[in-house]
């Protein structure tokens, strides 16, 4: 775009007749907020939520295969790399949950103001490191 | 050449030629996994170092098949519909997108199918 047409929405461009329309500001030019952070988590979780249903899946399928199969597989969950990857899936997984509670209440309307969209974000991560310390005591617990 | 006027041709359509029902999707099930993600989870801490009786002993519950069941559908029901944003954002080639999408779709619905008889063969055996 040249710099000409920019800032100018109902500008033609010289190659078709579509109105050359003002872009939303690149990542790279972007101010950095801690909300943007935030906001940027909650889709990485969710990817990382996704990958990880193949160890759930597994699970499932060692399970129904037999004794022998789930065993390797709650091995294999029980290692130290297991639990790593548990550590991680836990914390995506309160992340994704209390940073989408906080998603459904703005699309009831509530907390879109600036104010309180920062301060539920504060709410969101409290949250998540809460929730994901109570699993593993309880997990702990049951050891 | 449509009489329709213009209006009457995208009323309910939007840009997108689509309706709200992606955007609905995402939070229905969003909704429904609030309870069965931590019904789920609470059920796996509860399996920590479980042997093959045990886990057979849970699912043999048609309670606990139930939910189970529902909480697979509405997982992979809602990782797609989010992945299918996430690769509608940033592939930008028609055919790629079209190409990653049916995948994304293809291997989602394998595992779900996997996870669902998984847990129907567990049922049957307690």
């Amino acid at each position: 775009m040249s710099a000409a047409t920019i800032g100018k929405p109902h500008a033609m461009s010289d190659k078709t007749t579509r109105p050359v329309s003002p872009l939303s500001p690149h990542i790279q030019i972007y101010r950095w907020q801690w909300t943007m952070a935030l906001s940027i988590a909650h889709r990485a979780s969710g990817i990382a939520l996704t990958v990880g249903t193949l160890l759930l899946v597994w699970w499932l399928v060692a399970a129904a295969a037999g004794p022998e199969a789930f065993q390797t597989a709650q091995e294999f969950i029980g290692s130290f790399f297991g639990q790593l990857l548990l550590i991680g899936w836990s914390l995506a997984f309160f992340y994704h949950l209390s940073n989408g509670v906080r998603h459904l209440l703005w699309d009831s309307g509530r907390f879109l103001e600036l104010g309180p969209a920062y301060a539920s974000g504060l709410w969101v991560l409290a949250s998540t490191v809460i929730l994901t310390a109570l699993a593993w005591l309880l997990a702990i617990a049951h050891m | 050449m449509s009489l329709k006027s213009p209006l009457g041709q995208v009323r309910g359509l939007g840009s997108a030629k689509e309706g709200v029902q992606h955007w609905w999707l995402q939070r229905v099930t969003a909704l429904a996994l609030i309870p069965l993600g931590l019904w789920f989870v609470l059920s796996i801490i509860g399996m920590t170092h479980a042997g093959h009786d045990e886990m057979v002993a849970w699912l043999s519950s048609p309670f606990t098949a139930a939910l189970a069941i529902l909480t697979i559908v509405a997982t992979f029901w809602h990782a797609m519909l989010g992945v299918q944003v996430v690769i509608e954002d940033y592939v930008h080639n028609e055919t790629t997108k079209i190409a990653a999408l049916l995948l994304m779709k293809g291997l989602l619905i394998l595992l779900a199918m996997a996870s669902l008889l998984s847990v129907v063969v567990l049922m049957v055996q307690g």
